[in-house]
């Protein structure tokens, strides 16, 4: 019993101190550090409007809905960033099948000029944190004629807004190629508004 | 494809490079007899052993399990107190409650024995104070115990004395987990994810609506969630969340972090024993069985599921369902079997929404735990093969089987018997409970064949320490919290403590010359002899589990 007796001051004192360091130090001076040397990026990478509002982060997906717009990815929670999850649904749950079903009936009714065989994958599957900010390449062009439609402006200058918001793999190799939908919508914002 | 490919071969390439050096930089980081660090880190530690009363002593090996055992208890307590209090304690700005108690217990027990199997949503349920010193906190002590206890039992088979544990423990985090972490956290940062004490912010869209956004110290969070295969996520999504893995390069630097400690060790032991191409024969035979697993979940992911794919006029699209745009399926199946390989647990997609040879392949990794396996106490399950390996090759020759110079007999093989025996015993015995009893069974969100590897996936995840779920099933409630803390805790420190009495046993007896005769255990056929002991135990232990799940889900698709 001495034995245990002789061990317990340096466990409470050790495990104190080892909190202390790397429980509270540790994250409070990275905390620290990182807002002075990138405060935009600790915050969060918001995006503000010319009034300073928040109306966004670059990295967090936004549920569009309006036909003016471009379409994020399927999401369970409705993109609510307080949050964050999906439904998990097994490749055998018969309610994602309905799901996907009724995605792609979406989609032919949206944009009625679309293919079955053309549709992308992402646009109907679920994301995995719910907050998915991006879609593939051909999620965006499929998209295309609806806006055009919608908003009046030339199919040509929105594929080309399309193609300058392509982000490729990170040092041509990492990730995969992706649209920004948020950050393309706020380039269409400005485009309707001029 | 190709880039996913291109992706791995770099990965692979950095550790093979990387893995020698800083094994052998961690054989000095826990030497005793030479100083090292005499000017910078030692001092610090000096600081830390007289405010802590740690007298440096040499250890038995009972004496060191009593205090890894003490310690992880009285940090355990620590953090349950700070969740259950967590409403008046600071750094709460989105003034979150305290959690339950078995909610809070687990957590507790989850965090400290590295598991990291999470019942709640990190951005719903904890403050930044539990975050930090709850979760962050655990997240080194946790690691730094498992590696501690792995050099104590690579000392005690090289025959050395066995050391102590809190000067373990201290340079543990010191030398190795806290500057990694500290740097890796601004790399983070600098990567996109947030570092911030601020509240959640309310963001108005351009279409009106308003969307709150969760935000946290992630950057310091994330590069000690994955360096010490903890795993824990900050927000529910764990590294799907693009705060938590904001593009391909995070995702990659994740992976090689998983990746660093647990293919370190071989090479560490080798040293450490003296025989160096031992190290390098089991890092290879675990290389072979990573590559194999990859192989296949890869093949199956790109496959996709069968019934979407019939929808798009049989284009074959991957599995997508769960996964994250920027990340793609290939670099996402990487992940997978990574953190399922290496025990980490974190997660960059849903792993219950993976097609069921791919879900397969990641619960095989977990059920093996041993293709390097966790932080320390991988290396310890490898091991035990490694001497049941030796075991089973001296009963055919009908040799008394050596193992580095000792020989193996009945005390050693019984307490590994056991340990063998625990884990499909508490895998299996607890799975059963739950698909008998309503409480388990009806917390299936998947139904039919899937739900019975929900089921299973979370107890092996559990006993594995790895923490990662098939995370449909709705495990928040009492019935799971109670019976995973039970398998966690075990699957935790019994195998751990049984391994340090086998070197306890083995340390004590006397050298063997070696002969002719000798087995030797550093050659390619024992590498082959490892694998196939592995395999075979493990197949043998969980076949009929796995063609009642993901087998039987594949057949039906």
């Amino acid at each position: 019993m001495k034995e245990v007796r002789n061990l317990f001051i340096p466990i409470i004192r050790m495990s104190l101190i080892i909190l202390l360091l790397c429980g509270l130090l540790y994250p409070l001076v990275s905390t620290g550090i990182a807002n002075v040397l990138m405060p935009e990026k600790a915050e969060g990478s918001l995006i503000n409007n010319k009034k300073g509002e928040i109306i966004g982060s670059k990295l967090i997906g936004q549920n569009f809905t309006s036909p003016i717009f471009f379409h994020g990815r399927i999401s369970s929670i409705g993109d609510n960033a307080a949050s964050s999850g999906s439904t998990n649904y097994a490749p055998s749950n018969p309610n994602m099948i309905k799901r996907v079903k009724q995605s792609i009936l979406d989609l032919k009714k949206q944009n009625p000029s679309i293919q079955v065989n053309k549709i992308p994958i992402d646009l109907i599957t679920n994301s995995g944190s719910g907050l998915d900010p991006d879609i593939s390449l051909q999620a965006a062009l499929i998209q295309v004629n609806r806006i055009s439609n919608e908003t009046g402006i030339d199919k040509i200058v929105l594929e080309k807004l399309v193609k300058k918001h392509i982000e490729g793999r990170q040092l041509g190799i990492f990730g995969e190629e992706h649209v920004n939908v948020l950050k393309i919508n706020l380039d269409l914002f400005k485009l309707m508004n001029k | 494809m190709i880039y996913t490919i291109l992706t791995i071969i770099i990965a692979l390439f950095i550790i093979v490079i990387v893995a020698k050096p800083f094994g052998h930089y961690l054989a000095i980081v826990f030497d005793y007899e030479t100083v090292s660090f005499k000017k910078t880190i030692y001092p610090v530690e000096r600081i830390i052993y007289r405010l802590s009363g740690i007298k440096q002593n040499t250890q038995t090996w009972k004496q060191y399990a009593l205090a890894f055992i003490l310690t992880n208890g009285f940090m355990m307590i620590l953090i349950y107190l700070i969740f259950r209090l967590q409403d008046i304690l600071p750094f709460n700005p989105n003034n979150l409650k305290a959690l339950e108690p078995t909610l809070a217990y687990h957590t507790a027990v989850s965090f400290i024995t590295n598991t990291n199997q999470q019942h709640y949503s990190g951005e719903n349920n904890l403050s930044y104070f539990s975050q930090m010193a709850g979760v962050i906190f655990a997240m080194f002590a946790a690691p730094a115990s498992a590696l501690s206890i792995s050099f104590a039992f690579m000392r005690g088979l090289s025959g050395k004395a066995f050391g102590n544990f809190f000067v373990d423990f201290v340079r543990a985090i010191t030398r190795v987990l806290l500057p990694i972490a500290f740097i890796m956290g601004f790399v983070f940062v600098f990567l996109g994810a947030p570092e911030t004490l601020g509240p959640s912010v309310i963001a108005h869209t351009i279409e009106g609506a308003k969307q709150e956004i969760a935000r946290g110290p992630i950057g310091a969070f994330l590069s000690i969630k994955e360096l010490g295969n903890n795993g824990g996520g900050f927000f529910g999504a764990n590294s799907a969340h693009p705060f938590e893995n904001p593009n391909g390069i995070s995702n990659f630097i994740q992976i090689i972090l998983m990746f660093l400690l647990p293919t370190s060790l071989p090479f560490t032991y080798g040293k450490i024993i003296g025989k160096k191409k031992q190290g390098k024969t089991l890092f290879i035979a675990m290389l072979m069985m990573f590559l194999i697993i990859l192989g296949i979940t890869l093949v199956s992911e790109y496959q996709g599921n069968p019934d979407i794919n019939s929808l798009l006029s049989q284009n074959t699209h991957g599995s997508m369902e769960g996964k994250e745009v920027r990340i793609g399926i290939g670099q996402s199946a990487f992940y997978s079997v990574v953190t399922s390989a290496t025990e980490t647990g974190a997660v960059n997609n849903m792993h219950d929404t993976l097609t069921p040879i791919g879900g397969m392949m990641v619960l095989c990794n977990l059920l093996l735990n041993t293709v390097f396996g966790g932080v320390g106490a991988g290396f310890i399950n490898i091991m035990m093969y490694a001497i049941i390996a030796v075991f089973l090759s001296g009963l055919m020759v009908g040799r008394t089987p050596e193992f580095l110079g000792k020989k193996i007999e009945g005390k050693e093989m019984k307490l590994i018997a056991v340990t063998l025996l625990m884990q499909p015993f508490l895998i299996l015995v607890f799975s059963a409970i739950a698909l008998w009893f309503p409480m388990g069974y009806h917390s299936i969100s998947n139904e039919g064949y899937h739900g019975i590897s929900q089921i299973i996936y979370e107890y092996t995840s559990a006993a594995a320490n790895n923490g990662s779920g098939f995370e449909g099933l709705k495990d928040q409630t009492p019935f799971w919290n109670i019976t995973t803390s039970i398998v966690m805790y075990l699957g935790r420190y019994f195998s751990l403590i049984t391994m340090l009495a086998v070197a306890g046993s083995l340390s004590t007896k006397k050298l063997v010359p070696e002969s002719s005769g000798t087995f030797q255990t550093d050659t390619a056929i024992f590498g082959m002899i490892l694998l196939g002991t592995i395999f075979i135990v493990g197949a043998l232990t969980f076949f009929p589990t796995l063609v009642l799940g993901p087998v039987a889900e594949y057949l039906t698709l």
